[in-house]
């Protein structure tokens, strides 16, 4: 290094040689994001990300669901009103869950975080690539003509495996 | 925070090397900070390092990649390709700002 001041070692522009597998099987609006994150974070920071969409998780790649995923507080016995936790019984009454999945999306606006949509599409321009899984396409009926543009392919679960050989895996 | 010197200015740094002191950058350190980290800097790279440093000073934080796009207009992919590898870092670096807090 020729300079006479300390720089940042931002490692290699290439990437860091880390790469990362997220598996995302939820198709609650709450359970997108996780993964959505988690992969933003790491392709700025020079991980490879691969994505992998099975079951639920097809919501987030399809193109007439990813707008229309909900949260429900039904089951989450974290789910609070302010401070006070919400009883597990008024989580199924009616108009609940377009309530809470309402509150979610206008918290995470104001945050600046972007909709599934959005997101995805950021992650693939930064480099990311998302899979969606054969077996749930088959049982769901489901073709690429139903799916984002931006993806890179239908495969089954051995090429994901296979093609993240020694990469970092997260299930969501 | 120690101080020293890159291209003939006295400025403080952290430990990492990126600049405390909002007021001790001037764009003149710009092209020296780029080189150290392998970027030589272009018409563009300075476009967005104007609109960083006009945002933190309405913020008071470094703007994200994302804030980058949807406030600066700058696409994230070309962020990518004038800032390889680490983007949000490396603007900030040469910007003379704190690495960004956001997650997103």
């Amino acid at each position: 290094m020729s300079e006479d001041f300390v720089v940042p070692d931002f490692g290699s522009s290439e990437g860091t040689g880390r790469h990362l597998a997220i598996i995302c099987s939820k198709g609650n609006l709450d359970m997108a994001y996780p993964g959505l994150i988690l992969a933003n974070a790491a392709l700025g920071e020079g991980v490879q990300v691969d994505l992998f969409f099975t079951f639920w998780g097809f919501d987030m790649i399809m193109r007439d669901r990813a707008d229309e995923m909900a949260f429900s507080p039904a089951g989450n016995a974290a789910m609070r009103m302010g401070n006070v936790r919400m009883p597990q019984a008024l989580a199924p009454a009616p108009g609940m869950t377009g309530l809470a999945t309402r509150m979610l999306k206008k918290q995470i606006a104001d945050l600046g975080i972007p909709t599934v949509p959005d997101f995805l599409e950021q992650i693939v321009a930064s480099g990311g690539a998302l899979w969606a899984c054969k077996m749930s396409a088959d049982m769901f009926h489901v073709t690429e003509a139903d799916l984002r543009d931006d993806l890179s392919g239908i495969i089954n679960a051995a090429t994901f495996i296979e093609m993240t050989d020694g990469a970092q895996i997260l299930f969501i | 925070m120690p101080v020293t010197t890159i291209a003939e200015h006295q400025v403080h740094v952290d430990a990492e090397g990126f600049l405390t002191e909002f007021d001790e950058w001037d764009p003149s350190l710009a092209p020296t900070l780029a080189k150290a980290i392998g970027i030589e800097l272009t018409d563009r790279h300075m476009e967005v390092i104007t609109f960083l440093r006009a945002d933190y000073k309405t913020q008071g934080e470094t703007a994200t990649t994302r804030r980058t796009q949807a406030v600066g207009g700058f696409p994230i992919k070309e962020q990518f390709a004038l800032f390889p590898g680490k983007p949000g870092k490396k603007m900030a670096y040469i910007a003379g700002l704190p690495k960004p807090k956001g997650c997103v």
